[in-house]
């Protein structure tokens, strides 16, 4: 009996892709269903982010950074202002310390949900875990929109402090919510975590080993699910972080039921944060005086914080004029995506979606 | 008291009345032939007209209910409760073009969007819908379901093979495989109650469930169980929706299709949805039997209850990848439904027929093989609890905790 | 430990490197292209510099820099910055994909955007951009103003008409 003769075919998955997080492409190689090869390619969405930074003047950056990763606006922010006051050499007052961090902790919950929600879709749920998760996630952007006035593009963080106090309804609303988080990230475990079919699809799905996930540059629960206790809120504390107790959420195998229990335990710690930073949050200032044209100092900086997605820096460079010389964005998706064709060789073609969603893609960050 | 049961006799065969009464008006001026076929076409014009208009209600239903399971209210614009969003869907459908694609296979990909909703409705020409109320009662009524029903897979493999797309490419692999493995288990699971009741025809084995005075739910639960769950995947619903996994191969094999063409395949994919619960209320459910309401209503009270619970699937459940399903397929369904069409036809030797030691030693033979297998296959579903291990401030002497 | 610790440690054993140290708020060490795979492969293997965290292509209008930012994630310590020129007529650095299998796609923005070749990097083609673009957006003097900009016809456009 001759032998079969089977054929590859390419599949071209993409730009337009209900899968895909936005406009991403993959070029898929297919032997059957089984991947036989992958190849991202990216910049779609591509507006070149960093030239039109360099135009804007340093306090214009500010809400362009909402425009990175459009599901966590306040981690950006956060990274670009704590660049520009290392930059600048400029201290924010304790209580805006305060208000940032419940402000960016509130941003990882509102992303881990919307990753969590997003891999479920990919699982080929109709949307149920998805409304579960986004429920939740419209009480944090109410919270927002009644601190700074917009649900998802807020512009907030200010150089040197937040742009105005927190209203008097923030606090006892923001602890009733902190108080029902831990309640429904019960709820959607029991939807999840316990079910066979999740576990069947996820479990040894897209192992990454820890090795190749830091060879690769991996950061945030992607690296921390391979087992890899890496945490710039931990290695490096920035801001106020290392007055808080929290634990670093580390998985065993690496695979994508490993990430999606990383960022549900995440979310329990940031609940932690919040608690914490809830009970000390202090009175006084939000700001230092404002100036009207902002020129640090020449020089240049890398600053890092460990954003929902994982490492997000900014490195500034001033030649002491009021706009950066060079504003370059390192985005944890655009490096957490190399680690794609890895995981994705030698499985079936429905777990090339599931690790895209396990990843956590924003391409507003991977293309800039 | 009389009276009342009367009243309730009347509504239970006004469609057999109506329809015997209009035969007899037209006997009067017609030839007996003429008035046969008329009254064939009539019949399936009623089917036709049926099918289609319980699409309008099924669509919504299904949408509504699916809202209500995540928190929303689904359709309420258009229409009071917005009933009337499904015709507003086919008028869009309607009035958008039609797109062929250049390479597609002409003849084939035109073809294919009628192919798959003309056994849809064959199917229901044997589905007893009431006392009496069946458009035909072939013999071999449930041959006839598993052979035309099978039809609908050729359809969608033109669809596939027609778009001249791969990822329709894909689906249509998809779909023939899932299709032939699933009707495997779907059949033999039947054949248990075919065994008791000694007749293929759906008339008969409702009646059967009469004799027994039980429905067939309660003698075979896990043909019911084995039977509905092979149905699920046989009519594509989640969470053996592979075939159009929209997350995936975004929508297999329609996904060419645009305008009254894709409606076709929508139409037939909610006929099919139906139908398997009308043909799993006929075989376990009892069919029309059921005290005080009228059987038409009995019918589709069941039928319907069993259609809520394909949408609680499709709210609830991922899919499953494709190596998983046909695993599903040959090592847990095929096995459990021979083992159960064994044991069936041994006891069914061993007990009297129509008592209630005869159920009650089906009940157990049934609760004994699904202890059985799950005590065999136990370990293997109990999968150990993973948990994330919490590096606490203290004990990290990683990187940089100065 | 300090860069300047990282630094004199270095600089003591590699004297032939010729390292330069530059103060900052970011202090930083300043590397020769041609030494600088030697350097990253000491910095990673003896030191546990895995992870190369940033990799980013300055325009400094009379030469432009490539700047590296590495952490560990095993260890203390860090970051190590550092710094490589490279002439505006021929910009061309050595890849460290080899060192660093993350920096693939860091390299190929670079390239993209900056125009500053790799040599040695596995595939460096366009990441960003597509394909056939004239020209590298974050230099100096690409034009960035719509008004300072001429908009050309691509391949594309025709087949939208």
């Amino acid at each position: 009996m001759s032998e079969l003769k089977t054929e590859t075919i390419t599949v071209n998955m993409g730009p337009q892709h209900p899968s895909t997080h936005g406009v991403f492409r993959l070029i898929l190689t297919l032997d059957g269903e089984t991947v036989v090869d992958v190849e991202p390619v990216v910049g779609y969405l591509h507006r070149n982010h960093e030239k039109i930074g360099e135009y804007n003047n340093w306090i214009q950056n500010t809400p362009f950074t909402d425009r990175l990763d459009y599901i966590s606006p306040m981690s950006n922010e956060f990274a670009y202002v704590l660049a520009v006051e290392k930059l600048a050499e400029i201290e924010s007052p304790e209580r805006a310390n305060y208000i940032r961090i419940i402000m960016v902790e509130l941003n990882r919950i509102v992303n881990h949900m919307v990753a969590v929600g997003f891999l479920l879709n990919e699982l080929g749920c109709f949307f149920t875990p998805m409304f579960y998760a986004i429920r939740w996630r419209e009480l944090v952007m109410d919270l927002y929109e009644m601190t700074a006035g917009s649900r998802m593009m807020p512009n907030y963080f200010w150089i040197g402090g937040v742009a105005a106090d927190l209203p008097p309804r923030f606090l006892p609303e923001c602890k009733e919510l902190v108080a029902a988080l831990p309640s429904f990230i019960d709820e959607l475990e029991r939807l999840i975590t316990d079910s066979e079919i999740v576990q069947m699809r996820c479990k040894n799905v897209g192992i990454l080993p820890p090795d190749v996930a830091v060879a690769y540059g991996c950061t945030g629960p992607l690296l921390r699910a391979s087992g890899v206790p890496y945490d710039i809120r931990r290695a490096e504390p920035y801001s106020i972080y290392d007055r808080f107790d929290f634990d670093v959420v580390v998985g065993t195998v690496g695979d994508v039921y490993d990430r999606y229990l990383v960022r549900i335990v995440e979310m329990r710690q940031s609940v932690r944060i919040l608690e914490q930073a809830l009970r000390d949050l202090p009175e006084g200032e939000t700001a230092t005086p404002k100036k009207k044209k902002f020129t640090p100092p020449q020089g240049d900086v890398y600053h890092r914080i460990e954003a929902p997605k994982g490492e997000l820096g900014f490195y500034l460079v001033s030649d002491g004029s009021d706009h950066p010389y060079r504003y370059k964005i390192r985005a944890p998706s655009f490096v957490n995506l190399q680690s794609l064709p890895y995981m994705c060789k030698g499985h079936k073609i429905a777990d090339v979606v599931i690790v895209i969603g396990s990843i956590d893609l924003t391409m507003g960050e991977v293309d800039r | 008291m009389e009276l009342v049961q009367r009243i309730l006799q009347f509504v239970d065969q006004i469609f057999v009345n109506l329809s015997s009464w209009a035969s007899s008006q037209l006997a009067n001026f017609l030839p007996e032939w003429a008035v046969t076929f008329l009254m064939m076409f009539a019949t399936v014009l009623v089917l036709v007209v049926f099918g289609l208009g319980s699409i309008i209600w099924i669509n919504v239903f299904e949408r509504k209910v699916i809202g209500r399971f995540q928190d929303r209210y689904g359709p309420n614009r258009f229409g009071p409760w917005g009933l009337l969003q499904c015709v507003a869907d086919m008028i869009k459908l309607l009035t958008k073009e039609d797109i062929t694609p250049t390479k597609a296979d002409r003849l084939i990909y035109n073809l294919a969007a009628v192919v798959p909703i003309v056994p849809t409705f064959l199917i229901l020409a044997v589905i007893p819908f009431g006392r009496g109320m069946v458009a035909a009662d072939l013999s071999i009524g449930f041959l006839y379901i598993v052979a035309v029903g099978s039809l609908g897979t050729i359809g969608i493999f033109m669809a596939s093979w027609g778009s001249r797309n791969k990822y329709s490419l894909l689906s249509g692999i998809r779909t023939v495989a899932q299709m032939i493995s699933y009707e495997i288990p779907m059949v033999l699971s039947v054949v248990g109650v075919l065994l008791l009741v000694g007749s293929l025809s759906m008339v008969s084995i409702v009646d059967a469930q009469g004799q027994w005075r039980l429905p067939f739910i309660v003698l075979q639960p896990l043909a019911f169980v084995l039977y509905f769950t092979s149905a699920v995947a046989e009519v594509n619903r989640s969470p053996f929706d592979l075939p159009e996994g929209e997350s995936e191969i975004v929508a297999g094999y329609h996904i060419e299709y645009s305008g009254i063409k894709f409606a076709m395949f929508l139409l037939a994919e909610y006929i099919n949805a139906f139908s398997i619960c009308a043909i799993a209320t006929t075989l376990f459910l009892g069919g029309w039997r059921g005290p005080v309401l009228p059987s038409w209503a009995w019918f589709f009270l069941k039928t319907y209850s069993l259609y809520i619970v394909l949408i609680w699937l499709r709210a609830t459940l991922p899919r499953l990848r494709v190596d998983q399903l046909m695993n599903f397929a040959w090592k847990t369904l095929v096995p459990l439904a021979l083992a159960n069409l064994m044991v069936t036809a041994l006891v069914a030797k061993l007990v009297p027929q129509y008592s209630l030691i005869g159920a009650g030693a089906f009940l157990v033979m049934n609760v004994v093989i699904i202890l059985g297998i799950a005590l065999v296959k136990y370990p293997r579903w109990k999968r150990e609890r993973r948990e994330v291990v919490l590096v606490p401030r203290s004990a990290s002497s990683q990187a940089g905790s100065s | 430990m300090t860069t300047k610790e990282t630094f004199e440690g270095l600089a003591a054993k590699f004297p032939q490197f010729d390292l330069g140290y530059l103060e900052g708020k970011d202090p930083a060490v300043l590397v020769k292209g041609e030494n600088l795979v030697d350097l990253a492969q000491h910095l990673r293997e003896e030191q546990d510099y895995d992870y190369c965290a940033s990799i980013t292509g300055v325009d400094y209008e009379d030469r432009f820099e490539v700047v590296y930012h590495l952490y560990s994630t095993t260890r203390k310590g860090g970051p190590v910055i550092l710094k490589v020129h490279a002439t505006r007529d021929n910009p061309e650095v050595p890849s460290v994909v080899s060192i660093w299998p993350g920096a693939d796609w860091q390299e190929r923005e670079v390239w993209d955007l900056m125009g500053i070749r790799f040599s040695g990097h596995p595939d460096l083609r366009r990441i960003l951009m597509w394909e056939g673009f004239q020209g590298y957006p974050l230099r100096k003097d690409f034009p960035g103003m719509k008004d300072e900009y001429t908009f050309s016809q691509t391949s594309g456009d025709r087949e939208n008409e």
